[in-house]
Parts: structure tokens; C-alpha cells; sequence
């Protein structure tokens, strides 16, 4: 007998006979959470984030590609990894280089150039899915376009989203994605950058992942 | 393939000697220090996330109904997890022992040649003693959260479950990155101790063969591990090695994704006060065909590890419900002064109390179970209502009760003393009957002068106990 039957078989000797109530999740969101309006959740996101260190940047539509611009200009950052096969990503890859920017373009399996995302990739720049008002949260969806080493390795990680994408809470992003018919490979929340209070409590940002977080929400059309 | 050899699981210090080692700490001015501030930074920090009592208090039903429901549906859940990773292509392995544990991992390691492997923090592999095994079969396991990384440099353990190095002060880390990290000279800067430890593993998540990790929560309905973190190391470890490995013990399963919300919301606020974690990495398979990283071969341990013995018990099962935030051992008096390692199991505080003698067998823990002031600051913040002082009683009765054939627990009656239940037979004898208390109680006001100066643990801190020369019976006659 397999470990897997023995486990399972003990397991289910003991059994409970009487099988619980299933848990009432949505009444408890019902009751403990307002739903708020587009400005509102875009606000909340906004000083949620802010405390957890992240930059927000309020862009149009149109105009987020200077702001992006000056993000890096100011930060003396010359190169950032973009996805050649996402809207936003070419429209950085053929505007930035005029502008003194280099674009390298995510576009080969990590084995290929591993090093070079690891010690030559200071910035890499990304569509957030969507976000959460009461955590500050961004919501990504890795995906063969933006893979997931792109919002982790670089050392700062800019992220363009739409405030139109802001939940109240993660459960009701998930009900209204309908995220349990089916989770790609990775599915991520981050709210800030990378930090740690290992050594005597002591917050210090930039621990593995991104040393900043730079979000740029368009604001347009909020309900 | 041949099995790696890996020694009898190592237990990082002997489980009995917990009085000695407590009393160490107790004697140590600056672990006092350490833990009192660390605790109470914890408690405020908590706090503050929970201003609405209602709130809280529904939120902490709720996380109960969550653990409860899946928990009486564990081995249907434990099922249907595995057909949905299956289906989603992650390999799923069960274990019952640690030895198992390891051999599974050492043989993923050994199949893909594997030199390094890059760990996430992950309390399941502290449990089964990964690290020795790893290294006595030749394959360098490197901690990566932080924390680990500093009590690993050190040689040591981690002492809390959520801040690994809590028991250590910044000059001690700043003289220990001197001494062992090449190229280092003291700094006790906190962030630049941080780009230190930063630079040092970059380097090695990109050598790494393996990535290892714990899991949070693990969601049955769609085939999805669920892990929470602040540093980046985890999402590390799970993506840039080329294989990666998760191990969790079985009773960490929910059967469906909104179940994951209200219990990601419990743990972060009431592990470290923060509203949400930096990271909540969700991982449903590895690298699809045209995605351009992430591991090509994902694998989960199931470790039982002695928890289908609680889960038999109807009310031991109740330790499962647990989520690992930490509040209970944050806000015990026993572990504010004691610390983390005096208990000399992986998981210290309440939980540790109540947990550990399901996976040590009572022998090595019925001393554990007798620490505590049964104040009731654990089962109060615990964020899934485990009843832990309850808990503690039962485990009592079962550690101290005389051996008998249906036991609930190995060990069980291990630390049953024939004089001492005499005694208490005796005075339970003496309390039923007024006639012999009235006598019991006069012979005491008699002859106290009898009693002993030394009264053993009693008088090694405190003046002799007497019985008081009248009885409260005699002061209330003379007052007619």
C-alpha cells in the first residue's frame, strides 16, 4: 500500500459522518464591505499603495508614455525590458528609443539570457489586470507575453493601469473575473515593493524583488 | 534511481532539557529585550489592524467555518486537489514520515542533478530537518527569506515562525555577515545588511537547479498553490529555477478559491498587522507551452507527519485549523520570555504546544504541554478560533493519565506518575468528605511546623508555604 493510500484510508476512517455547513463568504462581504464608486476605489487604491511605498501617477490614455518618460528620466534609468506582443509595450518600444531609452524586448525563453535579466535589467514595465481598493493591490496575469520574471527581477517595476479595473475587495475581483473556471500558470497580487522587517523589525524596501514600484493609473472615465 | 540515504530525522535540540534551556533565557537580559519588544511591536501592529470588534470577531467565525468545512472534507479535498494538479500538470507526492519527505525531494534533486536548491521560507521543511538531509546527500539547500538566510548563516534555527531571526539584534547580524559573508566589513545599517543579503542571493536564484517553497493555502477546486510573502524570495524561488518543489502538510486545503480571501485577510493582518501581504503568488501549473519562464516541472509533498492523528480525534482536530499567523505565540507570556528556541521544537508557542505531540509522540513533549498560565491570550487572538487553552488541558490529560489500551495519541501516559496520582486520589478522597477535610485542616494548623523549609521549585524564588496557625472555619466561630 502507497503512503498516498495509507494517508488517505486513516483519513477517512475518521471522517466526520454529519458534513459541515459550507461557509457563507458572500454574506459576510454583503455585510462587511460598500461597494464605492470608480473615484472612490481609485482613491483607496491609490493611499492603500502610497503607504506601502509605491509611486502613483495619475495619466490619460493618451499622455502616460510621457509620464513614463519622465518616471525614468528622473530616476537616470536608460533601458527598460518591455513585451513586444502587448499594445502598450510596443507603443513604449517605438516611441521611448527616441527619446534616449533603450527597449529591450522580452521575447526569447529566460535560458537564452538569464544573466542579462539578472545583472543588466533595471527596469521592466507592465499592464496590471486589475487592482483592489481596500489592500492597495495590484492584480497581474503573467502570461506568454508578460512573462513573470519581468515584474520581479528588474529592480524597478512600472505598472500601467486602468482605474476603470479597481475592485472593492480580492473576493469580489475573483467572483466577477470568475476566476475559479480557470487560473493561468500564475496569478499574482502585489502591493508595494519587495520589503522585509527580518532584522529587528526594521523595514528596508528592495529585499528580492523590486526596490520601487511605480503605477501608472489611467484615470478616465470613472463611474 | 537509488533512494538517497538520509540520517534518522535530526531534532535540532532534545526536546526534553526545556526547563534548562528556559531558564536560560529567562536569565539572559538582552533575549528578554529581543522578544518583550518584538511581541509587543507585533501586538500593536496587529492591533491596529482590527479597530471594529465586530469586525474581527466575524471575520474570525467566518475563517472558522472556512478550516472546519474543508477539514471535514479533507481526504475528498486531498482527492480532488490532486486530479485538478494532476490535470494541470504539477506532480503530486505523498509522504507519512519526514524520512519519506526528504527522500521524495533528494530524488526530485537527484533525477535533474541538482547542486542548489533556493528555499523559500517554508516551516513543513524545517519539520522534516530538509536542510541536514540535503546536505549529508551532497546537494546545498540555501534559505533565502531573509530571516532563514541569517539563522542559517548562524548555524542556528529559526525561533518564531514568521520572523525567523526575531531572537537576534542588528550588531549581532552585522558582526555575523562580517565574519561570513566574503567580502564584507561590519556595517549594522539595516538596509545595507539587507543589499548585502540581497546581492549574495540574486546571484544564487539564477545558479539555482531547485526552487523550493512552503505553501499558504492550496486550492482544490482549481488546482492552485497559494503562497504569501513580502521579500520577492518566494516568487524567486517558484519561478526562476528550472524546477520547483512545494511541500505543505495535508491539512492546509481549501475546497474552493473565495475560501482563500477571508483567510489571506486573518493571516496577514494577524501575523504582522499588515492589511495584505507584498505578495500572494498563485501557481496552477508550470511553464505552458510559448511562455517564456517559470518552471518547467512543478511538484507538491503532502506530509502527514502525525496529522491524521489529530485529525482522528474530533476535538484534536481543531489543531488543523491553523493558518501558522504567529499571534498566539506573539501574544503568550510563556514564549515572550522564553523565546522560540527554549521548546526545542520547529514550531514553538501555543501552536508548537499543541501541535508538536502529534508529530514527536508525547514522550519527547509532555513537559511542553505543562508550560503554559492557561491565561487564554492564544485561543482569544487565535484568527480561526482554535480553542488552544482547551487543547491544552486535553493534552494534559492525555500526556499525564495512567497508560491504558485505546489511546488518542502516541505517548499517551507519558508522563503519568504513580505517587502523584496517589496524591491526587488522596486529596480528592480528603475534599469529598467534611469530616475528614475539617480533620485534614485542623492536623494542618496543628502541626505546621512540620512543613519543610525547602519546598523544591516553590521556595527556590519565594518564602516556605505554612498553613496558617487558625483556619478560616476557627476566625469565623471566634467572630461568632
Amino acid at each position: 500500500m502507497s503512503a498516498r493510500d495509507r494517508i488517505l484510508g486513516k483519513l477517512k476512517q475518521k471522517m466526520p459522518s454529519t458534513v459541515a455547513l459550507a461557509p457563507d463568504v458572500a454574506s459576510w462581504y454583503a455585510t462587511h464591505r460598500i461597494a464605492e464608486s470608480g473615484a472612490d476605489k481609485a482613491q483607496r487604491f491609490r493611499h492603500f499603495i502610497e503607504l506601502a511605498h509605491a509611486e502613483v501617477y495619475a495619466v490619460s490614455r493618451g499622455g502616460w508614455l510621457q509620464k513614463l518618460y519622465e518616471v525614468l528620466a528622473a530616476k537616470q534609468i536608460g533601458k527598460l525590458l518591455v513585451s513586444p506582443g502587448t499594445p502598450h509595450g510596443q507603443r513604449a518600444a517605438s516611441e521611448l528609443p527616441a527619446l534616449g531609452i533603450a527597449c529591450p524586448a522580452y521575447d526569447a525563453p529566460i535560458e537564452s539570457w538569464k544573466e542579462a535579466m539578472f545583472h543588466d535589467t533595471p527596469a521592466g514595465f507592465t499592464r496590471a489586470r486589475g487592482a483592489i481598493a481596500e489592500t492597495g493591490t495590484l492584480i497581474l496575469w503573467p502570461d506568454a507575453d508578460e512573462p513573470r520574471l519581468m515584474s520581479l527581477v528588474p529592480p524597478v517595476h512600472i505598472v500601467l493601469l486602468d482605474a476603470a479595473n479597481i475592485y472593492n475587495t480580492f473576493y469580489e475581483a475573483m467572483q466577477a473575473e470568475g476566476w475559479s473556471n480557470g487560473l493561468p500558470t500564475n496569478a499574482l497580487l502585489i502591493s508595494g515593493p519587495s520589503k522585509t522587517a527580518d532584522i529587528q523589525q526594521t523595514l528596508a524596501y528592495g529585499a528580492h524583488g523590486p526596490k520601487e514600484l511605480v503605477v501608472l493609473m489611467i484615470e478616465e472615465n470613472l463611474q | 534511481m537509488n533512494a538517497p540515504q538520509t540520517p534518522h530525522t535530526l531534532h535540532f535540540m532534545p526536546s526534553a532539557g526545556f526547563r534548562a534551556r528556559a531558564k536560560d533565557v529567562v536569565d539572559n537580559p538582552f533575549l528578554r529585550q529581543s522578544f518583550r519588544g518584538a511581541m509587543d511591536f507585533l501586538m500593536t501592529k496587529r492591533a491596529a489592524q482590527f479597530p471594529d470588534a465586530e469586525e474581527l470577531e466575524s471575520l474570525r467565525t467566518l475563517g472558522e467555518s472556512i478550516r472546519q468545512y474543508n477539514l471535514a472534507k479533507l481526504p475528498d479535498l486531498l482527492e480532488q486537489l490532486e486530479a485538478n494538479l494532476v490535470r494541470n500538470g504539477i506532480q503530486v507526492h505523498w509522504a507519512e514520515t519526514p524520512d519519506e519527505a526528504n527522500e521524495i525531494i533528494l530524488g526530485i534533486c537527484k533525477h535533474h542533478e541538482a547542486k542548489l536548491m533556493v528555499k523559500g521560507k517554508s516551516m513543513v521543511s524545517e519539520e522534516i530537518e530538509l536542510n541536514h538531509a540535503a546536505e549529508a546527500a551532497g546537494i546545498g539547500a540555501l534559505e533565502s527569506d531573509m530571516g532563514e538566510y541569517i539563522v542559517q548563516l548562524a548555524g542556528e534555527k529559526p525561533s518564531h515562525i514568521i520572523m525567523p531571526a526575531i531572537h537576534k539584534t542588528k550588531q549581532e547580524i552585522a558582526q555575523l555577515f562580517a565574519d561570513k559573508v566574503e567580502g564584507v566589513d561590519y556595517t549594522d545599517n539595516v538596509d545595507a545588511l539587507i543589499q548585502i543579503g540581497r546581492n549574495v542571493l540574486r546571484q544564487k536564484f539564477l545558479e539555482a537547479d531547485i526552487g523550493l517553497s512552503g505553501v499558504n493555502f492550496a486550492v482544490a477546486e482549481t488546482g492552485t498553490l497559494c503562497l504569501v510573502e513580502n521579500e520577492g524570495n518566494g516568487r524567486m524561488c517558484t519561478t526562476a529555477p528550472p524546477v520547483h518543489i512545494a511541500i505543505t502538510g495535508i491539512e492546509k486545503i481549501v475546497e474552493k478559491l473565495e475560501h482563500v480571501p477571508p483567510l489571506l485577510s486573518l493571516l496577514t493582518r494577524s501575523a504582522t498587522g499588515q492589511n495584505i501581504s507584498t505578495y500572494f503568488n498563485m501557481i496552477s501549473s508550470p511553464r505552458k507551452p510559448g511562455e517564456k519562464d517559470g518552471p518547467s516541472e512543478v511538484h507538491l509533498v503532502l506530509l502527514d507527519n502525525g496529522r491524521s492523528q489529530a485529525y482522528a480525534d474530533e476535538q484534536l482536530r481543531k489543531t488543523l485549523q491553523c493558518i501558522r499567523c504567529g499571534a498566539c505565540m506573539n501574544h503568550c507570556p510563556v514564549y515572550t520570555r522564553i523565546g522560540g528556541h527554549a521548546y526545542g521544537t520547529t514550531y514553538p508557542g501555543p501552536i508548537g504546544k499543541i501541535i508538536s505531540p502529534h508529530m514527536l509522540g508525547l514522550e519527547a513533549t509532555s513537559g511542553l504541554v505543562t508550560a503554559s498560565s492557561l491565561c487564554g491570550a492564544c485561543g482569544e487572538v487565535c484568527p480561526v478560533k482554535i480553542p488552544i487553552p482547551e487543547l491544552l488541558m486535553r493534552l494534559r490529560e492525555e500526556a499525564f493519565s495512567k497508560p491504558h489500551d485505546h489511546p488518542a495519541m502516541v505517548g499517551q501516559g507519558a508522563g503519568y506518575s504513580g505517587l502523584i496520582s496517589a496524591v491526587w486520589r488522596g486529596w480528592a478522597f480528603v475534599y469529598r468528605s467534611p469530616a475528614l477535610y475539617r480533620l485534614t485542616s485542623w492536623l494542618g494548623s496543628r502541626f505546621r511546623w512540620l512543613m519543610p523549609s525547602r519546598q523544591g521549585a516553590w521556595t527556590s524564588v519565594r518564602v516556605p508555604l505554612k498553613p496558617a496557625p487558625k483556619r478560616l472555619r476557627d476566625m469565623l466561630k471566634e467572630r461568632g
